[in-house]
């Protein structure tokens, strides 16, 4: 027994766990879904599943950015957005114009490839003036960015984008669109991860840390600044598709700053460079959202943001105010653990010993 | 003759503009802080001004007491949501300025709904008529309050000891408090300052359409805040020429129809390309990081 | 230009607004030499140190090192060419542990490229082994290999300082530039330090070009020095001559 536990502390499997986690939900849902087992596959689940899975790959995107590169983009809903109509107008002038079903997967993935792509490419030129901007300016013109991307769609000739209507895309099978999107997420989380655990990771976190000091050192701050931004917003773009394709429509009143800063609470509240973090914020953060809608009705609904905006100052606050160190030091997650462990431990001590958890704790 | 009536629109448009933009400039070049709420307190302005009708008849005690409330939150807002992280990275200054923002746009809608209010007891209307010129009084009120605060506020920098102070404190915080400034109360008069700045332009919007919402404050504050960087961050005349800029800008691009719906993309785009071309805004300085 | 000289300034300026921080500075290092550079506060050692790094441009004169010229090149150029520095305040990356600090300034000798990360090719793997073995290494000869997990901004401000050396020589240089190194260091530690400098000279054989306004302290293992006072020379040459020199003890001890 103690040794299973001990090959699940090994660094190997730590690393993993959050893919295997991953895998092991989709799985279930997946084998439910196919199989028609309604009772845990509703409709209103999987599409439940389909929005976390987007805000995971939009909250994984954005850490990129705010929490490793220590920049803050603003306009995030932007790159989503451009992503979310490119990719939808690609994939049903596609469905229409070679006749195959609205559930083909290579026009999916061709859609994906192309909303990722252009996302990219206005990352690229948002992440020029990042070379040359101080934080708070960069902010501006990233939220700038955002409405500016919002206005011109929605202000083109109807007959391009939709217009203020919007624009219908292809209507996917319901009954594996979430695995697709989980699919994506594991790309992303695979890219952000071996990303960050290597030379390139440290040297972004080297350039949050001390951008004078990592230009000393030989870290390329233009290469890796354009980098992040690139690949943040690709996968913005992608998550936009993947929108478009779990709403049977895109709207650009939909990505406006609203959503840009809720993506931006997930990514604080997973703790800002935490990509497991990050991922978890997501889930519960949609989970929320969902079931606050149906509850929280009219007025009320803002009450949602309300508690969003409590959650940013206090969290900020609490993890950067420099009077709050001694506060920190002794409330913390740990410290948390350490009193859940002395307060609920004591009746399963014994038990855990024998079972070899706690020897190893030790 | 329609170009004309654009340009001074856009003169009444950008003097709003302006006065915003100082409470941004001036927050920034003394607390160098982004007050993103900045533009949420020019609605939190318009409901005091709401409830005060409510209460009595007197739309220029309105005024007055929405000045006092905006002055009491803004310096609030500082005290219990900036100060404890003075000292902190700036990006988590800017999160929980957006979080204050959040709060304040959120706490309105629960108290007054999102059904907008309509205060037409602060409405103005009617108009000058010179030939087939035709400005509104609003506009030319606008226009005068424009001119008394920033004369006022140019005065009071300039020959004021507290204003003195201010500059003080921008150009090197710790050097003025070891000079016996007090800066955390500098700080909290800046933001004061701005607050109250906020709710006369809070003012000149509701006199011109009298419709108030919790959203009120937000799309000028962007503007307002594009505005200051424009100019030049933590410069007031940069501010100034910066939303008067901006103002006519909007004004004049509102009346082509061929361009009108994109007006908000073409302002926005106008600064990343300032941005890029003069980084530190038209009239800012570009400050080096010391090694 | 003889190769024997390792780096060279011409007449090198740079003005601040009215202020000449660094005026007509002429400074000939020559190869495994300990150059100290000292001068009151404010003299403009710092701002020398920056116009070598790229940091600023300067407003006239021209920059040689290994006898080609550097002057205008941005300070990535001019770490890769071999110059590496360390900082006043100190600028440690205070998210990344100890050996991930030194890890990024091997970053560049060891080459792997993005997509070879993100795809975990073997490439990957053996520079990441490279990585920690060689930062490992040079924890080792600065005596920090215990701290190696620990974050860098919780090490002890001693151990900070030498941790700035470590990473710097992560970058392997041929000239290294220190920046006040015993800055803020008891006797003990900064004893400590001195012994370490001669040491890494010897064992990486370098040059150190070493700013220090303690006069003292350069007296014990500088060859040879310049004084700068009000960012011009005041005296330069063997450390004993300079060190008697009247001129420079006077801008030391005033009148």
């Amino acid at each position: 027994m103690s040794k299973i536990i001990a090959f699940f502390k090994k660094p190997f499997f730590r690393r993993y766990l959050n893919y295997l986690v991953i895998v092991c939900v989709i799985l279930i849902f997946a084998v439910a879904s196919l199989s028609g087992v309604k009772g845990l596959a509703k409709a209103s689940t999987l599409s439940l599943l389909e929005r976390i899975g987007i805000a995971m790959v939009l909250a994984l995107s954005l850490s990129m950015v705010v929490g490793f590169l220590g920049e803050l983009s603003l306009g995030h809903a932007g790159f989503m957005c451009a992503g979310a109509y490119v990719g939808g107008k690609i994939a049903s002038a596609l469905t229409t114009s070679m006749q195959v079903g609205e559930s083909n997967l290579a026009v999916l993935l061709i859609a994906l490839l192309a909303g990722g792509v252009v996302a990219a490419v206005f990352g690229f030129i948002i992440g020029l003036p990042a070379l040359r901007l101080r934080g708070d300016y960069l902010a501006i013109v990233t939220l700038a960015f955002g409405e500016i991307v919002r206005t011109i769609v929605m202000n083109l000739p109807s007959k391009w984008f939709g217009g203020t209507l919007g624009m219908e895309t292809p209507r996917f099978n319901r009954n594996y669109l979430f695995i697709i999107i989980f699919v994506m997420v594991l790309a992303c989380l695979a890219v952000t991860q071996n990303l960050m655990r290597s030379k390139h990771g440290r040297a972004i976190v080297a350039i949050k840390d001390n951008e004078i000091a990592a230009r000393a050192m030989g870290v390329d701050i233009t290469k890796y600044k354009l980098f992040v931004f690139v690949i943040s917003s690709f996968f913005a773009g992608v998550a936009g598709v993947l929108y478009s394709y779990s709403n049977y429509t895109v709207q650009s009143a939909n990505f406006d700053y609203n959503y840009s800063i809720e993506i931006l609470v997930m990514v604080v509240l997973g703790g800002m460079g935490s990509i497991n973090g990050s991922m978890i914020a997501a889930a519960l953060i949609t989970f929320l959202n969902v079931k606050l809608q149906t509850t929280l009705t009219g007025d009320m609904a803002v009450m949602k943001d309300l508690i969003y905006a409590l959650i940013l100052i206090l969290i900020v606050i609490y993890k950067n105010a420099p009077g709050l160190k001694n506060f920190r030091e002794k409330y913390n997650m740990n410290t948390l653990a350490a009193w859940v462990k002395r307060r609920f431990g004591k009746k399963a001590a014994p038990v855990a010993a024998e079972q070899g958890v706690t020897g190893d704790e030790q | 003759m329609n170009f004309i009536v654009a340009i001074v629109n856009g003169l009444s448009l950008g003097g709003t503009y302006a006065m915003i933009a100082i409470g941004y400039t001036m927050v920034y070049g003394i607390a160098k802080m982004l007050n993103f709420a900045h533009g949420d307190v020019i609605m939190v302005g318009g409901y005091a001004m709401y409830i005060t009708l409510l209460l009595m008849d007197l739309p220029i005690v309105a005024i007055l007491f929405a000045v006092l409330f905006c002055m009491i939150l803004g310096i609030c807002i500082e005290r219990f949501a900036y100060r404890p992280l003075r000292g902190a990275s700036p990006l988590a200054v800017l999160i929980t300025a957006i979080g204050v923002s959040y709060l304040l746009q959120s706490l309105s809608q629960i108290i007054f709904g999102s059904a907008p209010k309509m205060l037409m007891k602060l409405q103005i209307s009617g108009f000058v008529a010179m030939g087939e010129l035709r400005i509104a009084y609003s506009t030319i009120l606008t226009l005068a309050l424009t001119v008394v605060v920033m004369v006022a506020l140019t005065l009071f920098v300039k020959y004021s000891r507290t204003g003195r102070a201010m500059i003080a404190v921008s150009e090197d915080r710790d050097a003025a408090r070891l000079m016996g400034v007090n800066t955390n109360a500098i700080i909290a008069v800046t933001f004061a300052i701005g607050s109250a700045l906020a709710a006369v332009a809070g003012y000149c919007m509701l006199m011109k359409s009298p419709s108030l919402a919790n959203t009120l404050g937000a799309m000028p504050g962007i503007k307002a805040f594009t505005a200051a960087v424009i100019g030049g961050i933590g410069s007031i005349p940069g501010a100034m020429l910066g939303g008067i800029l901006l103002g006519i800008i909007e004004s004049v691009s509102l009346g082509i129809p061929a361009i009108a719906p994109f007006t908000d993309a073409i302002e926005f785009s106008i600064l990343i390309v300032i941005l890029l071309v003069k980084p530190a805004g038209l009239l800012g300085k570009a400050r080096r990081e010391k090694v | 230009m003889s190769n024997d000289i390792v780096l060279k300034t011409e007449h090198l300026s740079i003005q601040f607004g009215g202020l000449r921080a660094v005026d007509d500075v002429n400074l000939e290092i020559r190869r495994g030499e300990l150059y100290g550079l000292i001068g009151p506060n404010g003299a403009g050692k710092t701002t020398f140190f920056n116009l070598i790094t790229g940091v600023y441009k300067p407003t006239s004169g021209r920059i040689f090192h290994d006898g080609r010229e550097i002057t205008g090149k941005t300070p990535i150029e001019i770490n890769r060419g071999g110059i590496a520095r360390t900082f006043q305040n100190i600028r440690l990356f205070n998210n990344l542990t100890v050996i991930e600090n030194v890890m990024v300034g091997l970053a560049n000798q060891i080459p792997c490229n993005v997509a070879q990360s993100i795809f975990r090719l073997p490439r990957h793997k053996k520079s990441e082994r490279e990585f920690y073995n060689k930062a490992l290494e040079l924890l080792e000869i600065f005596q920090l290999a215990e701290y190696k997990d620990y974050l860098a901004a919780n090490l002890p401000y001693g151990k900070q300082r030498k941790l700035e050396i470590a990473r710097a020589m992560a970058t392997s240089p041929t000239l290294l530039l220190l920046d006040e190194p015993a800055a803020g260091m008891n006797p003990s530690e900064t004893q400590e330090l001195m012994d370490d400098i001669a040491f890494i000279r010897e064992k990486f054989d370098i040059t150190i070009l070493l700013i220090e306004h303690d006069m003292r302290l350069v007296g014990g293992i500088c060859e040879k020095l310049t004084v700068l006072n009000f960012g011009t020379e005041l005296a330069k040459g063997q450390t004993a001559e300079v060190l008697a020199n009247p001129a420079v003890i006077k801008a030391y001890l005033g009148d």
